[in-house]
């Protein structure tokens, strides 16, 4: 027997591969420094982090696949590769303040955040259902150590034991599913084959439409979508604020990427079959997550519901199942990480010591006495409610043209009403730091040099990008090539 | 190469703001003096657009375009016509005169109040001057923002924030839906022709199957119908309007509930001609509905500034009866109509801001015999209030005649009712100008007020001018507005005759 190994380019995963030796070196150099000697992490990371966009840029408009068909090379897996970089790297800057005021500035945080990091890139990149799984297990994994990060927190540790435990269930769903479409298929989990496969058999085939509405519920539960969302809001409270904005972005964009890919590539000849499904998941999510988000007055459960509406909003992206849904989930998910990361940017500032302010009454006054920060908090409430000139309002904008597009008006409608209910709650933010006096003089916000810049660059992103989006439409546009069906 | 002037109507208020960003925030007179430096300015470079407007042609004039989103087809697309330009003078008329009135009145927060002003001025005229729904939309709604942040901190304390956010939810809610009609008719215009663009001009042209044009008209309509306020969607405006600080509630009476009105002009009715013919009777019965409702609500008020508003409702019905005609005196009250309300409503507003800077109150129970006192502010307070009412020789008079001429035309017991509701107007101004004016000081607090200052009386002097010069030789402003409204009305007189059943509606069939 001779074992044939097939030829293969490291340079198609550099970007992968740079974080694994980055995370690597961290977990190395963490158990050799002396005690004291360990601030260095953070710039080793975003070091990392730098070269790897470096290396996502020079592979940008390689097309074909890699290592035996696992992996795609082409511009959707960049694109995304560039968002994961984007959140990872802002996520580092917030983390570093925010971890020493608990005590746990520590190496494995950041190993973990770029182990997770690579599991994104690879679901984004793989050709292989196998490789969406792996790579959905690698990110899991080191998200489920992170969110318990704070071991002494009861909170913290029901954060990641919830989180493990569900998300254990829905890894079993996603699995059997695959398995099942195994069968279905005829033997070929390699999703360029399972298109022509699934559309050759009789096409509803019993056996695929179950695969399908597995896999539904295992991305469903990553993406955080309604009735799967129930893991969310105590997840996102408990772990800590740095990794829940990492989980709120990274994450949702990694699930949504391997969800885009699997359904507009693999399972497109049977659109009508998801579609409805898709419809109701998508009602469902956003009017469940907004509405839910009204009651809540920790800011961070806040933050966690009206996480949930989002990824309503881009389920109307996969609803629409067209060149502009595809490019609109892109871009929304671009414009996402931006908003997202800075609003909890401005929560652990405002938070300071040890989360002491997470409440929303927290925020009285704030205009006032800290007229910057209070700014950005609004610009970012602004755009997550969708009101221009924001990258929030353009990704909504697209997301509905592509429904309505599409021929989903009523979706559309029901998109729009949505958005009106989340203003009331992020509206309510801009009162309280507006219009209310200051319950308690909030004392001196530390504005450390790395945090206040993730609030600043995104603040700036999230208003730029709003007012000239042409640039980043069009590299959305040339990602989005790769799937000829839409 | 002819100057941007719109461009720099719209980006100047923008460069001030970058201006008082970088002034100290105790200097509060410095900030008001450099906001009315502004204003000014922005004022003259106004001017030109008044003088070198042709009114000769229906062509939208002083046109700037370029590529903003060249791959979706948004372009950056402004220009003026007779419906827009008498608007975006007002705007930029009306701003000097709210930064004068802010003298005294704003006294905490001056620069974050004057950033939201100098914000909303270029929202305003955005809103005006877009030609590209898409950039319309835009403007639409950040305009939204500085507003609502002006009722929300500088408004009356105890029910501020309740009228700011039901302001915001309103506007909010007719918009979006008015965001998915856009998109709907974006995607059919690219199906039919080929191209997509944003561009209202080409749409104009489009021949949108009657089915369509039922809904979509329905979703812009309740966008601006939110905004005029036609009843029933009137109930923010009361709350807003006597919440705000006095100058929001002049803006917001002023201009913003012009936006409505200029948003049923151009774009629901030339967009979907036969639509507006078909929903004429719904919009008539409405409009009169709030003129009379509003008129006998207005009686009952015994607070001055809620009284103001609802007489809004009743005088922004006349305006949507007139538009509704589709006659040339109908529609060129209405727009008349629209610069009167604009400035009798908003120094209404002024005139009970000073005396709510003097006395704390706006009660009417709280007055009586003010006249004593104080000759001047009496004085000028009558004569806008006759303007209200629409006295001969005024201009409120002018705008309700064409309005009443042109309903007249179209049906004669619209016409009627119409008419009763400036018999009503002429009941709660006069009997409210009676109760606070007239009569012995009944309340000693009111014996020794001071009469209006020589700022006060600057204030009302160019206000005054306009409304006796309107009142007296309205050819100045209709001779702008001519060529446009005859170009508006050809273009509505050929979606008249179209049949039409609301079971053909459901079932989508196109005539």
């Amino acid at each position: 027997m001779t074992l044939n190994i097939p030829s293969f380019q490291l340079s198609s995963i550099g970007p992968a591969l740079t974080l694994t030796v980055t995370a690597i070196l961290i977990l190395l150099l963490d158990a050799l420094s002396p005690k004291g000697r360990k601030g260095y992490f953070p710039q080793l990371s975003l070091a990392g982090l730098a070269l790897a966009t470096f290396q996502a840029i020079g592979l940008w408009g390689r097309t074909g696949t890699d290592f035996a068909r696992m992996i795609y090379l082409d511009n959707f897996t960049f694109f995304f590769y560039l968002i994961f970089i984007l959140g990872t790297a802002l996520t580092v800057l917030l983390s570093r303040q925010y971890l020493e005021d608990y005590g746990k500035n520590l190496g494995e945080y950041y190993a973990l955040l770029l182990f997770a990091t690579v599991g994104m890139m690879l679901m984004a990149a793989g050709a292989h259902l196998i490789m969406i799984f792996l790579g959905l297990e690698i990110m899991s994994i080191a998200v489920y150590v992170l969110a318990g990060l704070f071991r002494e927190d009861a909170r913290s540790n029901e954060a990641a034991l919830k989180y493990l435990i569900l998300g254990s269930f829905a890894s079993a769903f996603l699995l059997f599913g695959m398995a099942m479409l195994y069968g279905a298929a005829g033997g070929t989990l390699y999703l360029d084959d399972l298109a022509g496969r699934l559309a050759g058999a009789s096409a509803l085939q019993p056996l695929t439409l179950l695969s399908i509405a597995l896999l539904v519920v295992g991305f469903g539960f990553k993406v955080a979508s309604v009735p799967f969302h129930m893991w969310t809001p105590d997840v996102y409270e408990g772990a800590p604020t740095s990794v829940t904005a990492f989980m709120a972005v990274g994450v949702k964009a990694a699930a949504f990427a391997a969800f885009a890919r699997v359904f507009f590539l693999a399972f497109l000849a049977m659109k009508v079959d998801w579609n409805m499904l898709l419809w109701v998941l998508a009602v469902a999510t956003m009017t469940v997550g907004n509405v839910t988000a009204i009651a809540q007055t920790n800011i961070k459960r806040m933050l966690a519901y009206s996480s949930i509406a989002h990824a309503g909003y881009l389920l109307v992206a996969l609803v629409a199942a067209n060149q502009l849904g595809a490019v609109s989930l892109l871009y929304y998910l671009l414009a996402y990480t931006l908003m997202n990361l800075g609003a909890f940017g401005v929560v652990i500032l405002v938070g300071r010591k040890r989360d002491s302010y997470l409440n929303i009454y927290d925020y009285s006054g704030l205009g006032f006495q800290h007229p910057a920060l209070a700014a950005a908090m609004a610009l970012f409430m602004f755009a997550l409610a969708g009101i221009p000139p924001t990258m929030g309002f353009v990704g909504k904008f697209y997301i509905f043209s592509a429904a309505v597009k599409a021929g989903y008006i009523w979706l559309a409608i029901l998109g729009v009403l949505n958005s009106l209910v989340s203003v009331f709650y992020y509206l309510r933010i801009t009162v309280l730091m507006y219009m209310k006096p200051a319950e308690a003089d909030l004392g001196p916000v530390l504005f450390t040099p790395a945090q206040t810049a993730v609030v600043a660059v995104t603040a700036f992103g999230v208003l730029w990008f709003g007012i000239f989006p042409g640039f980043l439409y069009d590299l959305a546009v040339n990602a989005t090539k790769i799937f000829p069906g839409l | 190469m002819q100057l941007p002037i719109l461009s720099i109507l719209i980006f100047f208020p923008v460069a001030g703001i970058g201006l008082l960003l970088f002034l100290n925030k105790e200097n509060q007179r410095g900030l008001k003096i450099a906001t009315m430096g502004i204003a000014l300015v922005e004022f003259c470079f106004s001017l030109p657009l008044w003088f070198s407007f042709n009114g000769q042609t229906a062509a939208m004039q002083f046109v700037e375009r370029r590529d903003w989103l060249p791959s979706y087809g948004i372009s950056y697309y402004v220009g003026v016509d007779g419906f827009s330009l008498l608007l975006i003078l007002l705007t930029t008329f009306l701003t000097p005169i709210c930064v004068l009135a802010t003298w005294e009145d704003i006294q905490h927060r001056v620069k974050e109040f004057m950033i939201c002003l100098l914000a909303l001025m270029s929202g305003m005229i955005g809103v005006f001057v877009s030609l590209d729904l898409f950039l319309f939309y835009v403007f639409w709604e950040v305009m939204l923002i500085p507003m609502y942040l002006l009722i929300g901190v500088w408004g009356n304390p105890a029910r501020r924030v309740y009228a700011a956010i039901k302001f915001f939810l309103f506007t909010m809610f007719g918009s979006l839906l008015m965001l998915v009609a856009i998109l709907v008719l974006y995607f059919h215009y690219g199906a039919t022709t080929g191209t997509y663009t944003f561009d209202l001009l080409k749409m104009y042209g489009l021949n949108i199957p009657f089915h369509m044009q039922f809904w979509m008209f329905l979703a812009f309509g309740l966008a601006f119908a939110i905004k005029v306020p036609m009843f029933p969607f009137h109930t923010w405006l009361p709350d807003a309007h006597t919440e705000a600080p006095t100058v929001g509630s002049v803006i917001l009476a002023a201009v913003l509930l012009k936006m409505g009105t200029y948003g049923f002009l151009r774009f629901n009715m030339p967009l979907f001609p036969q639509a507006a013919h078909y929903f004429v009777p719904l919009f008539s019965i409405l409009a009169l509905i709030g003129i009379i409702y509003g008129a006998l609500v207005s009686m009952m008020q015994k607070d001055l500034k809620r009284l103001i508003a609802f007489s809004s409702v009743s005088h922004l019905g006349f305006v949507m009866l007139g538009l509704f005609t589709f006659t040339m005196p109908g529609v060129q009250g209405g727009i008349i109509q629209m610069i009167n309300h604009g400035l009798s409503t908003g120094a209404l507003f002024l005139i009970v801001g000073m005396i709510y800077e003097r006395r704390h109150t706006r009660m009417i129970a709280d007055f009586g015999g003010l006249s004593t006192p104080m000759p001047v502010y009496a004085a000028i307070f009558l004569i806008v209030s006759l303007s209200s009412i629409g006295l001969p020789g005024l201009n409120g008079f002018v705008g309700e005649f064409l309005i009443l001429l042109g309903t007249f035309k179209t049906n004669k017991l619209y016409a009627v009712l119409g008419a009763t509701g400036v018999i009503f107007a002429a009941c709660y101004m006069l009997w409210m100008f009676q109760r606070v004016m007239f009569g012995e000081v009944t309340n000693d607090k009111n014996r020794d007020l001071k009469d209006l200052s020589w700022r006060e009386i600057v204030i009302f002097a160019p206000l005054i001018l306009f409304i006796v010069w309107i009142g007296v030789y309205p050819s100045t402003f209709l001779d702008k507005t001519k060529a446009t409204t005859e170009n508006f009305l050809a273009m509505m007189d050929k979606a008249k005759d179209t049949k039409v059943s609301l079971s053909q509606v459901f079932k989508g069939e196109a005539p």
